[in-house]
């Protein structure tokens, strides 16, 4: 096999695990998309078009709660801003490759391809930008068929559960269990507390705007704490 | 239930918006570094903007009109205590769910 054909199916091969939450977690959003209202046409397009599930479910969150289109897109973007980092991360890898490859790279720039190409080409520096594209592709080819097809089902079974089933709070329990494993650290714990705090003070305000100003203010104290703490261990910065 | 004239504002935005983020610097090559600052910021968005969205629903769920339940909150909970413990979002829906729907068959 070609170093391009190895390197593929390394990316793929780690990749696997992942798909154990990521045909779950496709799945539930298919349900609650249907269940709030939207049809399976409506639910595909979403998935297609945004393919990332968290803000798809900040979304489906905030819309639901008839919060104005602004307030829906500026909570479920700054779910994405997280993207940021890792398209810096990948350019300096890619940049000998031609725009087109690195455009659609883009669209499959997810938590799991980007993990996996990162881990890949951390365990293997010396590959060419060819063998960490295929190590790419082989991740994605993981996830992203899975993803379509298990938010396609999901749609399907959403359609057929009644709506008083207690799925209103399919939403929360699944934000809830994204942020749990993140709590890693003091400040991420200290972010989280604040985040929730002022939410529930904030509440009263209209269009779920208490929501924002609470993220703002945590990410702000979330970030300046761990800035604090780094400072005061004598990390250099 | 989703007012439809708000979905079809909100998805090509999105979308647009969700790809500039991953094109970003991967399209366009930017070499220059992000500052110190903002990559610790954006290390902080989902921890900051997740229980935001979730924590009046929790404490006043809508589908309740808004009165705590005691069932919805102790699902919260479970979900929360589970997925630091186990660091696994799976187990933490799981028992979340169960939690939710035992309590509620119970409580009837």
């Amino acid at each position: 096999m070609t170093p391009t054909g190895k390197a593929f199916l390394r990316g793929l091969i780690a990749a696997l695990p992942m798909t154990v939450v990521v045909g779950p977690f496709a799945l539930l959003f298919g349900v609650v998309a249907t269940e709030a209202g939207l049809n399976l046409f409506e639910t595909m397009l979403f998935s297609i078009s945004v393919f990332a599930g968290a803000s798809q479910f900040a979304a489906l969150q905030t819309m639901q709660e008839n919060a104005p289109a602004l307030v829906v897109l500026a909570t479920s973007l700054a779910v994405n801003l997280r993207m940021v980092m890792y398209s810096v991360t990948l350019a300096p890898h890619f940049g000998s490759l031609p725009l087109r490859s690195r455009a659609l790279m883009a669209y499959f720039l997810v938590d799991q391809s980007f993990a996996t190409t990162v881990a890949e080409i951390d365990r293997a520096p010396a590959m060419t930008a060819i063998e960490k594209r295929a190590v790419f592709f082989g991740a994605v080819v993981a996830v992203a068929p899975l993803w379509f097809i298990a938010c396609l089902v999901g749609g399907m079974i959403g359609q057929t559960i009644p709506p008083d089933y207690a799925l209103d709070f399919a939403l929360p329990i699944t934000f809830l269990a994204m942020v749990a494993p993140m709590l890693r650290s003091v400040p991420h714990v200290v972010a989280a507390g604040v985040s929730i705090l002022l939410a529930i003070a904030l509440a009263g305000l209209p269009w779920g705007t208490g929501m924002l100003i609470a993220a703002s203010v945590a990410m702000a104290v979330g970030a300046g704490l761990e800035r604090w703490m780094e400072r005061r261990q004598g990390v250099p910065r | 239930m989703i007012d439809k004239a708000t979905f079809w504002t909100v998805l090509p935005v999105l979308a647009i918006g969700t790809y500039a983020i991953r094109f970003s610097f991967l399209g366009t090559l930017g070499t220059r570094p992000l500052p110190g600052w903002l990559t610790r910021c954006l290390r902080f968005t989902a921890v900051a903007v997740l229980p935001a969205l979730v924590a009046p629903g929790v404490l006043w769920p809508p589908a309740t009109g808004g009165e705590t339940d005691p069932a919805r909150l102790a699902a919260a909970l479970v979900t929360l205590a589970v997925g630091v413990m186990t660091r696994s979002t799976m187990a933490a829906i799981l028992a979340g769910g169960v939690t939710l729907y035992a309590l509620l068959a119970v409580m009837g």
